[in-house]
Order: structure tokens, then C-alpha cells, then sequence
């Protein structure tokens, strides 16, 4: 099975897609002829045509309202936001219109649209190219917030996202487009949105993750396994709708948890997965819910050792592993 | 000042020279006396404690009913705004299905009683689910009208695929207020609409007021319509009050989206005399003398005069109609009053679709 | 440069004003606000300010003269300036035009000219403008503009005027404006609270019942006045009674009232003399039989106004039934009769009249005891009023009113010449019916009643 990196899955998701369904279409800033400031799009528009792949003028709000009006009028648009920190613009159209079409209409009206957006820190950006946006959006019924942390997922989640009925917040997370590299297979497949996946099984306590932080803390379980802690890693995958089962199943299972992102800690999008296990999973509890998170500053700093300060890494997910399997 | 009208301005255009006939002009009076009847109504139940709130589209009539004509009903779409009541009777909503909204019913059509009335929506109209921060049906309505683009362009691709494309454009045509120009979401939505050619109609609602706020705090511009030439668009102006008038704008830009020459901005002249809504309170922002001044543009008595002048309209006939309005009305009332309220459960309704039914294909 | 003073527009259909009285002098100093003349229209008298500080350098006219308003009257500046020979009038833009006529020197009485259309405030041609704050103020604080100066062009009434109106009159606000023209306002042009988004429950009165049949398009009546808190005293039925009877007694009869004042030195002198020879009869005299007694005479004299009016004719009554008002304090007021009043005597009267208030005030008067007078007399004096204008008890022609007896100076002529006399005076009032008779036999009666208290032997 051929390996490709997390940006050459996406690309291939929409690929397919757009290939299969010429409804899907992809609008952005610089998605064109120049392919996505991250390459994303590279191809695409010289296979599909300006009207598949079209180059919107600079402004977030509208490439948000005309995906929306288009996905109203019968097509499935991929709405490009160069970087999650630029997406706020268009919070209002997201969040005041998109999500709530549906319950606003009586169910009359759906919007099947997805709004992709690199996201995450570690690649130098600064508070305005590093931003965690997912809390924002996973607080709001009518919203689906996926999140890949591998290029298999990544393929099957933005399939299903692209013929989801509803408009899903696809983050990618940056660092890892060409660093994560895994076996995606060729032609269709889905990874459906909701589940969450346990990606490595254990027994001591549980880290939960999403994104990049996925990535570290299969890396970090690696580490504490040589010391006999027995982690088990789930990968969140879907923030919204929230998978409780596979949640509270794992903790039932192993007493612990350790639940990291890279957002800012106060009210990230931890803060719900500690407050569900606390409420819903008291019993299984032996020890304190634990977060890992950046600090509750404004944004990851430029400067390499701020912003290795900011980002939690393996080292420091295994130290928080150490901490909670000695509790 | 605020009230740019200083007599009473007879309708001066010919009805016949607009390819309009004798019935159909007498059916836009009929339209422009139902809304405004049922308009009143809901004023009168609002300030009987009966319904909370009302946001009234009294002065906006003649923009809804002349705009409503010159669309393809059934066809063309539209995404308007909370004073669109006029609108959305010219094209089929029955009264019962606002009065529904207004009372909180079981069987609104419009938002299931989840949303404030006067927030339209209604798919067998063609009429899109609107909300109630100002501007957003703009960009989205450039959306629509950009789909519509994409059609013609792709349509050996779409029909391959199994999805009926018309042979023409669907025009959209979204209204709004002046104040609502303000908002980014008005230049984004102009700016694509430049761009792409779109067949869009943005028909301002041009009523003076956003709540106390007058258009000379608004905007540095005199006239609304003067920005379309910043975004490559076509302008126009039109009296809001004489239906006639906005007919005859609005068809000219219907006509022009149409046929791919690009997307019109039209501002539609009036004075908002009611209060902003029912809990505004406008003696503490203008003086009665102003708003008995602004009554002027009104144009109900403006058609009324017209089909009078024009020997369309007899007391008698004129009689009747208020009389068959008035029943209209009152039924809507009360068939509204004996509808049950939603179960409080149905507040938890699904937020997700599960299927999509979007877009409008074929004829 | 010099701060013209101008005849301000008084009230919306004022268009001059009568110089009263000029409050400072030429040469004299002046401050702004401080009042400068007395200016009267319509019987209302005003005073306008000084626009400016500085000197009143020139008086165009003087007191007593009548000039249109917009009319330069003066001028206020610094000693020295230069100020116009002649006055001349200011347009509403500003504009100066020359005074077309020599301003009217009568004085403003009925004789004013006709008041133009009134145009609404605001929106007149060729008048001065209310403007949106001036109007806004003085509903807040309940202001007839029409007695506010104005300084500002033609007379207008400035936000300054009103601010030092305010000030002057140390106004304050009275609450959310309810002007009288809201009660007919359709509901779509009533204001709102405007407070949004109050509780459903405040803002929904009726509960939602699906039977409710519908409501007529006619508006309901407006919701009460918000901020003037109050509480309802409920109507009692006597109450209603006075209030029932005395509407239609004004709507009945035209009620024209004659004065007279009487010495009552004799009456005095005789109550003095017998005061303790009744109590020894036990009946406490008071001056109301006096008064009947006189009446009666005077009634007997005049018999036209022992009537009533009905349309086969006037029907004069050959029986003297006197109705005497008698207050139930904070309950209201009655009127029991004394029938057959002329039979009595003066001792016989004082024992009807203490027996009949005694029992009203007990409320065991009897139904025919309440009706049936052919004139009353009220007695308004006893709680100070000096005179009163009493309102007709129907169906009588006409009520005496009795205002308080006190001593005062007043002018004796005697065979030497006038003197000063202190003397117990009192004003009687007739209200009469101007339906039956006319004010010569009102004055006759009075003339009669006035000879009788005052001849008292």
C-alpha cells in the first residue's frame, strides 16, 4: 500500500471527490493555478478547471457566505481557509448561519458544506499562523469538528465531511502535512465522522488527543512503555459530536486520564472531555482528570524557545503520563 | 433632513407601458392592502398583550410588491429581510402561515416556532431561511446567485451526472435594509457579485432609520445605489413608495441578471413611520411632525390614487376588497389563535440533517 | 457687536406681543438670562430675558405698546457700540426686513387678529420652530412653550431658553410624556417601552387561549402612562351621585354668577343679642337662618327665581323649599330641604336647619328629605372661602352662596362725609340659570337679600 504524507492524503480526498461529484467544488484564497499556499490543491485546478477550483478575492466572511449560498443552491462546496487563526471573519457566517440553517428552517433548509483550515503551532508561525480554533466551533450544536492526526484518517474523514449534509470544520493540523507520513489506501473509502478510535490499547490510563498531539503521544506511550506504564491512546478524531462511549469505556478500563492539546488550557477543547469523565465517569475514576495543554497566553511565540515552551511535545506528555500513573 | 419628500407624488408611469395589464395591476393592490391589513392586525394583537413582538413592514409595501412582480415566481429566489411581509405574500405566503410565526404555533412554516416572526422562510417560494444579524443573507445570496454561474458553466458535467440544469439563470434577489450596508457583509457580497458577473438583485430598503440611527449617520454617500460603480455593478434608484416604479427598476434588473449582464444594486426610497418594532420607542429620536411629513411616500393611497385616476377602481369595488381582506385576516387570526403550541420538547429538535435536500435543479 | 433683543412668538398662533413693563432702564447693565421687560399676550404675562451680558444700550419701544413678534425691541452690548436707529423686524431665517407698518399701539385685548392656521410645531411656514429638543423637554417636564421666551431666531424657544426656563421655574421632570393626541394614535404609530426584550412574561397580558374569538381591528385603548406611580380610590356611590348630578347640572343650565357684599353689622349685632336666649331653647343659632330668611324675602320679591325651567314654560313654584347644602367632610356633600321654609320662624329655621344637618351627617336623613327644593343655599364660608361660584342643584334656577363673614375696613358715607368703618362683610354669590332669568333680576334678588341682612332689626 503506497505511504503518502497527511497533505498528499487531503489532496487525494478531494481529488476523488471532486472527480466522482461534479457538485464539489474548492474556493479559496490562492487554491488555483498556485495550488494552496500549502500545496493542498496542487493539480487540481489544472485538472478540474477554474470552475471547480476557483481563487477568491482576500476575504474570509465571503468565502465562507458564498460556500454556504452555493451548498444552499445544490453544490458541495470545500471552503478553503489559508490559516485557522484567519478564520474569525467568517465567524459569524460559521457560527450564526451555517450551523444553525438547519434547526432555524424547521428542517427545511440543510448545508452541506466543509470549511478546511490548517491549524496548530511548531512550524515557526507566530500567535497568527499557530492558532487552535476547534473549541470555538466544537461549543456550537449544528457544527461538526473533525480533526486527522495521520493521512488514513485524513482521506476517509474529509470524504465524509465532503458528503456530510451538515457543514463540518475540517483542522489540519500544519506541522504534520509532510511530517506524518502513513498508508493510505488508493481509490474510496470512508472514515465515518463521530467515532473516536483507541489507536494504541493499554491499561494504566488513558491520553487522550487529537491532531499533532496524537502523533506526540503515540511517541511519548512509546516512551513510558520502557518504564512499565501502560498507556492507552485514543485518538479523538471527531471533537463534535463528542464520542462519550469510546470515552468513558477507555477510562472505565484503565482508572486515569490524561486528555492533550496544544490550544490554550482554559477551556480548550479538554476542558469538556475532563468535565464529561467527571460527571459521567466518577465511578471509573482512580485518579484526577488531567490536562495537558499551551498556556493561556495569546498565541504560540515566534521565537524558538517560547515557542517550544508553548507547544507540549512527547517528552513532556511522558512526564504527564509519569506523573498520573504514580498517583 | 430625514423625510426627502415634501408633497404628495402622484404615480406618474403607466401601468400598460410596463406590460403590466389591468389585472394584474389591480392584484398588486390587492397584495400591497393584504399585507397591509395583516400588518396592522399584528400590531393591534401585540399591543393587546396577545403576541409579543412585532416587527412591522408597514411603508415597505410597494418595494415588496413591485419586486415581487417582476421575479419568475417559482423560479427565482429569494433571501429577504424582516420587513419582506409584503414580499412574501406577492409571492404565495398565506397570512395564516405568519401569523403562525407570530403567535408561536405548532405548524409555523417558516422556522417550526423556533425563530422571532417576520424571519421568512418558506422552500415551496423559493424564499431562504433568513436570520437576525443583519447582512448575512447578502454574501450568501451572491452564493446562490454564484451557484447558479456554476451551473451554466458546468453543465455537460452536472447533466452527466444525473442533476436537470435550466436553461436559464434563476435570478436572486436579496433585500435589506440601509443601515445593513454598513456591514462588511455588504461589500463582500457587491465585490463577488462584480467579479462574477452574478445574477444577483440587491434591493436596499432605503426607510431613513436603523432603529434611531438616520441615514446621514450611516453613510457619507447621498444615495445608496452610488457604491455599485465601486464594485463594477449596475445602480439604480427607485421611489419606494409608487410600486409601479419599483416594478419597473427591479424588472430591469431581473431582466439584466437574467441574460448574464451582471448583478444590480438597487436602492428603493421610503420612510419607516411605524417604530423600529414594537418595543422601540421613536418619540425619543424624532419629532411626530417629521413622520407625518414621511406618511408621504406611502404607497397604498399612492396605487389607490393611481387606480382611481385610471378608472380601475370604483368605492364600491374598493369596498369589497377591504371587506374580503379583512376576512382574510381575521381567519388567519383565528385560525392561528386555535392552533396548539409545540410540544417544550420540540425544542430539542435535530441540528443535523441527515439527508440533503439542497438546491434547486431543473425548471 | 451688539446682541439684538427680539419680541419673541409667545405661543403657536402668538404673533405679538404688548409691552408691559421694560424691567431695566437704558445705559443699565445687564446679565444674561436676568429678566429684561414684562411682555403680555393673550392676558398671560411673560418675562423676556437678556440674551447677553452687557449694557441695554437701546429701547425701541416703550411700555404699553403692542409690536409683532420677530420685532427688534432692543439692543444689549458693550457701551459705545454701535446700535440701528430704527427697529426693524427679524425673518425666521434671519433676515432683516424693514417693520411694514408703525407696530399697533392699542392694547391687546379682544381685538387681536385672527390666529393663523396653527400649523404643527415644527412645521410652520414663517414661524419659529419648535425644534425636536425643545419639544422632547418640555413634555418631560410638562412645559406650556407658550410661556417660555424665546431668544433664538424670530423668537424660537432655544434648548438654552428651555434649560433657563427650567432653572428659573426649578421644574422637574414629570415622567414618561403621555401627550393627549397618543389616545388616538393607531397601535403602529403608539410608541413601544422602548425596552427590548422585557420578560415574556411582562410583555404577554393574555394568557394563550386558543378559543378567544377575534379581536376587532379597531385599536384598543393605549397602555397607561408608565412612571406616575398613583392609587385608585374606588368610586363611592354618593361619589358618582355628586359627580353625575353636578355634570349635568353645568350641562343643563348656562351658569352665570352675580357678587354682592353685604355689612352684616346688624346681623351680627342681632345673633350677638339672641345667641344665648336660643341655646336656653336649646338650639344652637348660627348665621344660616339669617341667610334663609333673607333669601325667602328676596324670593318672595322675585318669585321668577323660585322655578324651574321646562319647555311648556317656566314653572314658578307658590312653595318655598329650601335645599341646604351640608358637607359630609371627605364623603362628599348632600343637600337636605327644608320644606315650607317660609312658615318658619328664625328660632324654627335654626332648629330645621341644626336637626337637618345633624341627621345628614348621620346619614339618617329620609329619601324625601333630599329632594324636592325649589332653591338652596350653600354655605362655603364656614371653611374660609371668601366667595365661591356654586354650581346650580338641579332643577333649581338658581343657588346662593354664602363666602365667610369677616371684619374689614370699608368706606361709611355718613352726612359728614366718607369715613372708614370696620365692618363684619361677607360675599353672597347667585349662581343662576341664565335660561330663566337674566343678570337685572339676579342683581334685583341680590339687591333684596343685600337690603334685608342689611336692615336687620
Amino acid at each position: 500500500m503506497p505511504e503518502k504524507t497527511l497533505i498528499e492524503a487531503i489532496r487525494e480526498a478531494m481529488d476523488e471527490e471532486m472527480a466522482r461529484d461534479p457538485r464539489v467544488f474548492v474556493v479559496g484564497e490562492d487554491v488555483g493555478p498556485r495550488g494552496g499556499v500549502f500545496r493542498a490543491t496542487m493539480g487540481l485546478w489544472q485538472k478540474y478547471g477554474e470552475w471547480r477550483v476557483i481563487d477568491s478575492p482576500l476575504a474570509e466572511l465571503s468565502i465562507v457566505a458564498i460556500g454556504i449560498g452555493a451548498a444552499l443552491n445544490g453544490f458541495r462546496p470545500i471552503c478553503e481557509i489559508q490559516f485557522a487563526d484567519f478564520i474569525h471573519p467568517a465567524f459569524n457566517q460559521i457560527v450564526n448561519e451555517a450551523a444553525r440553517f438547519f434547526y432555524r428552517s424547521g428542517g427545511v433548509y440543510n448545508v452541506p458544506m466543509v470549511i478546511r483550515a490548517p491549524y496548530g503551532g511548531g512550524i515557526s508561525g507566530g500567535l497568527y499562523h499557530s492558532q487552535s480554533v476547534e473549541a470555538f466551533f466544537a461549543h456550537v450544536p449544528g457544527l461538526k469538528v473533525v480533526i486527522p492526526s495521520n493521512p488514513y484518517d485524513a482521506k476517509g474523514l474529509l470524504k465524509a465531511a465532503i458528503r456530510d449534509p451538515n457543514p463540518v470544520l475540517f483542522f489540519e493540523p500544519k506541522k504534520g502535512y509532510r511530517l506524518i507520513k502513513g498508508e493510505v489506501p488508493e481509490g474510496d473509502y470512508i472514515v465515518p465522522i463521530g467515532p473516536a478510535k483507541v489507536t494504541r490499547e493499554g491499561s494504566d490510563l488513558t491520553v487522550f488527543a487529537y491532531g499533532m498531539m496524537h502523533y506526540y503521544a503515540l511517541q511519548a506511550a512509546e516512551m513510558v512503555a520502557k518504564e512499565g506504564i501502560d498507556v492507552e491512546v485514543v485518538d479523538l478524531r471527531t471533537l463534535a459530536p463528542v464520542d462519550k462511549t469510546t470515552i468513558l469505556n477507555s477510562v472505565k478500563k484503565t482508572g486515569k486520564a490524561l486528555i492533550v492539546y496544544e490550544d490554550n488550557l482554559t477551556l480548550g477543547y479538554g476542558a469538556e472531555v475532563a468535565a464529561i469523565l467527571a460527571e459521567e465517569g466518577f465511578e471509573y475514576l482512580d485518579g484526577p482528570v488531567m490536562r495537558l495543554a499551551g498556556p493561556d497566553v495569546p498565541g504560540v511565540p515566534f521565537s524558538p524557545p517560547m515557542q517550544d515552551f508553548f507547544m507540549p511535545s512527547p517528552q513532556k506528555i511522558a512526564e504527564a503520563i509519569r506523573r498520573l500513573a504514580r498517583y | 433632513m430625514a423625510v426627502e419628500v415634501k408633497e404628495f407624488l402622484p404615480i406618474t408611469q403607466r401601468h400598460e407601458d410596463l406590460g403590466l395589464s389591468d389585472e394584474t395591476v389591480l392584484r398588486m393592490y390587492y397584495h400591497l392592502l393584504l399585507s397591509r391589513r395583516l400588518d396592522e392586525r399584528c400590531w393591534v394583537l401585540q399591543r393587546q398583550g396577545r403576541v409579543p413582538f412585532h416587527i412591522s413592514g408597514i411603508a415597505h409595501e410597494g418595494i415588496g410588491v413591485g419586486a415581487a412582480y417582476a421575479l419568475r415566481k417559482g423560479f427565482d429566489i429569494v433571501h429577504p429581510y424582516y420587513r419582506d411581509l409584503a414580499l412574501s405574500i406577492a409571492l404565495g405566503m398565506k397570512p395564516v402561515e405568519f401569523m403562525l410565526a407570530l403567535y408561536g404555533k405548532k405548524g409555523d412554516p417558516h422556522s417550526a416556532a423556533r425563530q422571532m416572526p417576520s424571519h421568512f422562510s418558506l422552500r415551496h417560494l423559493n424564499i431562504i431561511s433568513g436570520s437576525s444579524p443583519v447582512a448575512t443573507q447578502l454574501p450568501q445570496a451572491a452564493g446562490i446567485a454564484f451557484a447558479e454561474i456554476l451551473k451554466q458553466k458546468l453543465r455537460p458535467q452536472l447533466e452527466a451526472a444525473g442533476f436537470r440544469v435550466s436553461r436559464e439563470m434563476r435570478v436572486v434577489l436579496t433585500s435589506t435594509g440601509e443601515g445593513s450596508t454598513s456591514e462588511g457583509d455588504f461589500h463582500e457580497a457587491l465585490n463577488w457579485a462584480g467579479i462574477y458577473r452574478l445574477p444577483l438583485v440587491v434591493l436596499v430598503h432605503n426607510n431613513q432609520y436603523a432603529i434611531s440611527v438616520p441615514v446621514w449617520k450611516q453613510m457619507a454617500v447621498k444615495r445608496v445605489a452610488d457604491r455599485a460603480a465601486a464594485y463594477g455593478i449596475h445602480g439604480a434608484v427607485a421611489d419606494g413608495g409608487n410600486v409601479l416604479e419599483v416594478y419597473q427598476v427591479v424588472k430591469e434588473a431581473v431582466d439584466r441578471a437574467r441574460a448574464g449582464e451582471g448583478a444590480t444594486l438597487i436602492e428603493a426610497v421610503t420612510y419607516r413611520w411605524t417604530p423600529h418594532s414594537s418595543d422601540d420607542d421613536d418619540r425619543t429620536y424624532r419629532t411626530r411632525e417629521e413622520v407625518e411629513q414621511g406618511k408621504l411616500r406611502d404607497p397604498l393611497p399612492r396605487l389607490r390614487d393611481y387606480l382611481y385616476r385610471r378608472s380601475l377602481l370604483t368605492q364600491r369595488e374598493e369596498d369589497e376588497l377591504e371587506e374580503r381582506v379583512r376576512a382574510e385576516v381575521d381567519e388567519a387570526q383565528r385560525q392561528a389563535e386555535e392552533a396548539p403550541y409545540p410540544a417544550p420538547e420540540e425544542a430539542l429538535a435535530p441540528v443535523f440533517a441527515t439527508e440533503d435536500r439542497s438546491g434547486w435543479w431543473g425548471e | 457687536m451688539p446682541t439684538q433683543v427680539i419680541m419673541p412668538q409667545l405661543g403657536e398662533s402668538v404673533v405679538e406681543g404688548k409691552i408691559l413693563r421694560w424691567l431695566k432702564r437704558e445705559g443699565e447693565p445687564v446679565r444674561q438670562f436676568e429678566p429684561l421687560l414684562e411682555v403680555e399676550t393673550e392676558k398671560v404675562t411673560t418675562e423676556v430675558t437678556a440674551p447677553a451680558d452687557g449694557v441695554l444700550l437701546k429701547i425701541y419701544f416703550p411700555e404699553g405698546v403692542t409690536v409683532r413678534a420677530g420685532t427688534l425691541i432692543a439692543m444689549v452690548g458693550q457701551p459705545g457700540e454701535p446700535v440701528p436707529e430704527r427697529p426693524y423686524r427679524v425673518g425666521h431665517g434671519g433676515e432683516i426686513e424693514p417693520l411694514e407698518e408703525a407696530p399697533a399701539v392699542a392694547p391687546a385685548a379682544a381685538g387681536l387678529p385672527p390666529a393663523p392656521e396653527p400649523a404643527p410645531a415644527g412645521r410652520r411656514e414663517g414661524g419659529p420652530r419648535i425644534s425636536p429638543v425643545v419639544a422632547k423637554m418640555a413634555a418631560e417636564y410638562g412645559i406650556d412653550l407658550s410661556k417660555v421666551p424665546g431668544t433664538g431666531e424670530g423668537g424660537r424657544v432655544t434648548k438654552k431658553d428651555l434649560l433657563a426656563y427650567i432653572e428659573r421655574m426649578k421644574l422637574q421632570p414629570v415622567g414618561a410624556p403621555t401627550a393627549p393626541r397618543e389616545a388616538e394614535l393607531p397601535p403602529w404609530e403608539q410608541p413601544g417601552t422602548g425596552e427590548l426584550f422585557r420578560p415574556t412574561e411582562e410583555v404577554l397580558r393574555a394568557a394563550p387561549a386558543p378559543a378567544a374569538p377575534p379581536a376587532p381591528a379597531a385599536p384598543p385603548p393605549p397602555p397607561a402612562a408608565p412612571a406616575m406611580p398613583y392609587e385608585i380610590l374606588p368610586l363611592t356611590s354618593i361619589r358618582r351621585a355628586i359627580a353625575e348630578h353636578m355634570v349635568r347640572s353645568k350641562h343643563t343650565s348656562p351658569h352665570v354668577t352675580t357678587v354682592f357684599e353685604v355689612d352684616m353689622s346688624r346681623v351680627m349685632a342681632h345673633y350677638e343679642a339672641n345667641r344665648a336666649a336660643f341655646e336656653r331653647e336649646g338650639v344652637r343659632l348660627t348665621l344660616t337662618p339669617y341667610f334663609i330668611m333673607a333669601a325667602l324675602a328676596a324670593l318672595k320679591a322675585y318669585p321668577i327665581l323660585n322655578s324651574t325651567w321646562t319647555e311648556e314654560g317656566i314653572r314658578v313654584y307658590k312653595v318655598y323649599h329650601i335645599g341646604v347644602a351640608v358637607s359630609l367632610g371627605e364623603e362628599g356633600l348632600i343637600v337636605p330641604v327644608i320644606k315650607n321654609a317660609d312658615t318658619y320662624s328664625l328660632i324654627g329655621l335654626a332648629r330645621a336647619v341644626n336637626d337637618l344637618a345633624e341627621r345628614a351627617r348621620k346619614r339618617q336623613l329620609k329619601p324625601d328629605e333630599v329632594q324636592g327644593s325649589t332653591f338652596t343655599i350653600t354655605n362655603h364660608g364656614v371653611s374660609g372661602s371668601l366667595f365661591a361660584t356654586p354650581i346650580i342643584n338641579q332643577p333649581n334656577c338658581a343657588i346662593l352662596g354664602v363666602g365667610r363673614v369677616h371684619k374689614r375696613p370699608v368706606v361709611v358715607e355718613t352726612p359728614q362725609g366718607d369715613a372708614l368703618a370696620i365692618r363684619p362683610m361677607v360675599y353672597l354669590t347667585l349662581t343662576f340659570d341664565h335660561r330663566i332669568i337674566d343678570g337685572a333680576q339676579a342683581d334685583a334678588f341680590m339687591s333684596k337679600v343685600k337690603a334685608v341682612l342689611e336692615g336687620w332689626a
